[in-house]
């Protein structure tokens, strides 16, 4: 039986030195086992690297930044459709998760599909809430605090004791060691990503993530824990290993049980000397290693776009633990014409 | 004044710099600009042109012609800049 | 021949960051008709800068609000925040939707009484209230929110000297997780000031306890605040119910609700983000319904929504004076609209759009007013098209606050216009003169002569 061929739109193509997930998607669709792809890229800016791998991506848009508002993404998004006629859509940023989860229903008119947390599944698992999320469904969480003016930082002082982590609504985080530093992570951080800042409890330990899958109904399609064994200096895993924590298996099926997550996720997770976890963060998307999923048997990516097709997906049982990612860097030669004509056009 | 050797500009509005490894995009009258440099005309002669052409008046098209020629002198796309009221 | 419109040339450099031209693109499609009235026209017949308010907004919006409260809540009532606009006009269109009047000052109050609003149908707030103004709403019947304690012995003085019996409620604030928190006003639930004013008044047999208000801050995000106010005053209305068999005829939960604005450190559109009126009446009734209130004692609801009910409705047409290029390189757009008549755009990015077509060329442009000042900055910065001196911009959502807050600074305030259903226009305010500000002024006979 010839295999169906979807057409899927993946934005996140910045696999730079912090990367986005686009590609590592790509690679796991290329590699699914159910159906044959067309690969649709979306990106923001021009010197996106995934633009130009065109053995992975067959053509790629510009798309609106999310500041630009939802009427205009979808705007540019029928244009893409009556050209490309997409089946899926899967967004890997977290900043434009929220417009496309507010389209969902539109873009569903339109025949295209995703495979989203809802929104307040979104919202709520946000870091400005976390400390609610944590109680809520039974979660350790390290106690955050959001903040809107270094003022109320100084009333913040008897409970949180430094160092600190100061992050943004959307990215960034560091480490403030004394008053000065977060004044500068503050200033910088809500330049960029705006207010409020959060202020998280520093929590000594060893960094793990989760990947893995809910199918909305509180089951798990997937999961894989991964130790980071290199860290960049921007915090990114470099290198990383499957393993079985049955710990981390269980705090992450809780989550998805508890919060009937729908659609890709990362749990942040930190255990310290005692062996206690903490929930750092949860990403509302898929992870940049999540090529790794496809190297230990679970290929998820394939499994999002079948849950977003409507199809049944049945639970993948095992995972090959003691298995390595290695990233690394690939210097592409592109004609300068390319460039010029995605800048200009916004296709190519 | 003259464009700088090696400049190559499209149709499409297109034009890159090989000394710097700038790309630059132009409008139109940008481009309809650009080519009557090239082409030796002198400020005076484009500003005529471009008033026949265009529902703009005269102070208008002379301070836009002299903030794009300094646009192009900032990015090295001139050969020499000339005098402001030369 | 004719000629071709001009259009300014521009180069760019092409750069990986750059915001590409599908990025804002929706800012600057053009807005060249106002309810179906052309730009155009409404500068030639009215000038430049003009304000100009849709009737039908203002009709749309009242009515999405209300149905989205009264679908939820069996008693619902707005009052219009005179403070927000109080152009004469404005509040009459309220007024005609059945909004009541709430009101903040004595001005406000005589102007609502000018218009011809009902005194029982007036909500008075604020601190600062004289015994001129307490006095009038005693006698009409108007409704009184207390402030502080001072103004709670004023009301009862004066009700013995008027021999009526005023109808009060006082403002309460509290914690509602809203930062910051508005606890200058009213008096506090958490430490028990308010328990105490209520006694006080319950005690004191000289005036009519009618409701509990609240107002929990200005542009609030977080609609689940208002369930958190609306808990808390449920909870004192029931504690009075139970304490003096009283019962408190209505809950006002003030105003303070998003408009569709774009808030300066916002990161998505104010559009995409901010809560509409369905979200606040859900987290609202939700809680006022989950209340221990009996059901056939469920109190009135009142909502004296204003920026979110207006801003909409609000345009502010201003036209180019000049292009200039900065120190920097970057494009400087001054327009004849000031931060004089537009004081909301030190809170907002407003959105800005051309008022005619353009090609899709853009500069990313800081927009300064006319104004001889540094702070006069419309927009810091934003993608506009490449406009002409003398074309025409529309700046949006500029309805709320700016016809209160504006000053008549080194020029005279413009006209403000209003497009009726019809697509009629009729100027709501007119544009000040000379005279009109002469008039207010007089010189002493000793400076009337000089030589120069």
């Amino acid at each position: 039986m010839k295999r169906r061929t979807l057409n899927i739109g993946v934005t996140g193509l910045n696999a730079i030195d912090s990367p986005g997930p686009g590609v590592s998607v790509i690679r796991a669709l290329r590699e699914a086992e159910s159906f044959d792809v067309r690969i649709i890229g979306f990106s923001y800016e021009s010197l996106e690297p995934g633009i130009y791998m065109h053995d992975l991506v067959d053509r790629t848009y510009q798309i609106p930044y999310p500041s630009g508002g939802t009427d205009t993404l979808l705007k540019r998004l029928k244009y893409i459709q009556q050209k490309e006629n997409l089946d899926v859509i899967i967004p890997n940023f977290d900043s434009e998760l929220y417009s496309f989860i507010k389209l969902e229903e539109k873009l569903k008119i339109l025949g295209i599909h995703m495979f989203l947390p809802t929104l307040t599944q979104y919202e709520e698992r946000t870091k400005v809430n976390l400390n609610d999320f944590g109680e809520r469904y039974g979660v350790n969480v390290p106690k955050s605090q959001a903040i809107h003016d270094l003022n109320s930082m100084h009333n913040l002082e008897s409970e949180f004791s430094f160092p600190m982590i100061v992050k943004g609504k959307f990215y960034d985080a560091s480490i403030a060691y004394n008053f000065e530093q977060l004044k500068s992570h503050f200033n910088k951080i809500s330049a960029k990503w705006g207010l409020p800042i959060i202020i998280q409890e520093f929590i000594h330990g060893t960094e793990f993530n989760v990947t893995g899958l809910g199918d909305g109904k509180g089951n798990t399609i997937a999961a894989v824990p991964m130790r980071k064994q290199y860290i960049t200096d921007k915090g990114k895993a470099w290198g990383g290993i499957s393993i079985a924590d049955e710990k981390m298996l269980e705090m992450t099926r809780k989550f998805l049980k508890n919060t009937k997550w729908r659609g890709g996720f990362e749990l942040e997770l930190m255990k310290n000397k005692e062996g206690k976890l903490f929930l750092l963060e949860i990403n509302p998307r898929l992870p940049a290693w999540i090529y790794l999923s496809v190297g230990v048997g679970q290929n998820i990516p394939e499994a999002l776009v079948n849950l977003a097709m409507g199809l049944k997906v049945k639970p993948f049982p095992t995972y090959t633990v003691g298995k390595m990612f290695i990233r690394y860097s690939w210097d592409m030669i592109v004609d300068r014409e390319e460039f010029e004509q995605i800048s200009i056009y916004g296709e190519l | 004044m003259k464009l700088r050797k090696n400049i190559a500009t499209s149709e499409s509005g297109l034009l890159f710099n090989p000394v710097t490894g700038e790309s630059f995009s132009v409008n139109p009258i940008g481009i309809e600009i650009l080519s009557m440099v090239r082409a030796g005309k002198t400020k005076d002669e484009i500003i005529d042109a471009l008033l026949q052409k265009y529902t703009a008046d005269r102070i208008t098209i002379e301070n836009d012609y002299q903030d794009f020629i300094d646009i192009l002198f900032h990015n090295q796309l001139l050969e020499h800049h000339e005098k402001k009221n030369a | 021949m004719s000629k071709i419109r001009y259009e300014r040339p521009v180069i760019k450099k092409l750069e990986s960051g750059m915001p590409n031209k599908f990025g804002t693109r929706t800012e600057y499609l053009p807005m060249t008709h106002i309810d179906g009235v052309a730009v155009t026209r409404l500068v030639k017949e009215y000038g430049s800068p003009l304000f100009v308010f849709s009737e039908k907004t203002i009709h749309s919006t009242i009515k999405s609000a209300r149905k989205a409260f009264e679908t939820r809540y069996p008693r619902v009532q707005f009052a219009w925040s005179y403070k927000t606009n109080y152009l004469n006009a404005v509040c009459s269109i309220f007024h005609q939707e059945g909004s009541w009047a709430e009101v903040v000052s004595g001005f406000e109050y005589d102007k609502a009484i000018s218009l011809g609003v009902d005194g029982r149908k007036i909500i008075f707030n604020g601190p600062e209230k004289s015994e001129e103004d307490l006095t009038k709403a005693i006698t009409n019947d108007s409704l009184i929110h207390i402030d502080h304690l001072d103004e709670l012995y004023s009301i009862a003085e004066l009700a013995e000297i008027l021999k009526k019996c005023p109808r009060v409620a006082i403002r309460v604030n509290m914690d509602t997780g809203i930062y910051p928190m508005w606890d200058r006003f009213g008096f506090n639930y958490e430490n028990g000031q308010a328990w105490d004013a209520i006694n006080k008044i319950m005690h004191s047999g000289k005036m009519e306890l009618v409701g509990l208000h609240c107002h929990i801050g200005t542009f609030i995000l977080a609609p689940s605040a208002y369930g958190i106010a609306a808990s808390k005053l449920a909870e004192l209305a029931i504690s009075v119910e139970q304490k003096f068999k009283h019962e408190i005829m209505y809950i006002d939960l003030g105003g303070g609700f998003a408009s569709r604005n774009t808030l300066k450190n916002a990161y998505l559109p104010g559009s995409d983000t901010n809560p509409t009126f369905d979200d606040f009446a859900e987290s609202i009734s939700t809680a006022l319904l989950n209340s221990n209130f009996k059901k056939d004692k469920l109190p009135l609801l009142i909502l004296e929504t204003g920026r979110a009910l207006i801003d909409e409705a609000g345009y502010l047409i201003g036209s180019v004076i000049s292009n200039k290029r900065s120190s920097t390189g970057r494009r400087n757009t001054i327009l004849d609209v000031g931060v004089n008549i537009l004081f909301t755009a030190f809170w907002y990015d407003h959105k800005i759009t051309p008022a005619q077509s353009f090609t899709q060329y853009t500069e990313d442009t800081c927009v300064f007013g006319p104004l001889c000042m540094n702070i006069d900055v419309i927009r810091e910065n934003t993608e506009l098209p490449l406009l002409n001196r003398g074309d025409q911009v529309v700046i949006h959502n500029v309805g709320a606050y700016n016809l209160t807050q504006w000053m008549q600074f080194i020029a005279l305030r413009p006209n403000v216009v209003l497009v009726d259903k019809d697509g009629k226009t009729h100027v709501i305010r007119m544009r000040e003169t000379l005279d009109n500000m002469n008039t207010m002024e007089k010189i002493p006979n000793h400076l009337k002569k000089f030589n120069l």
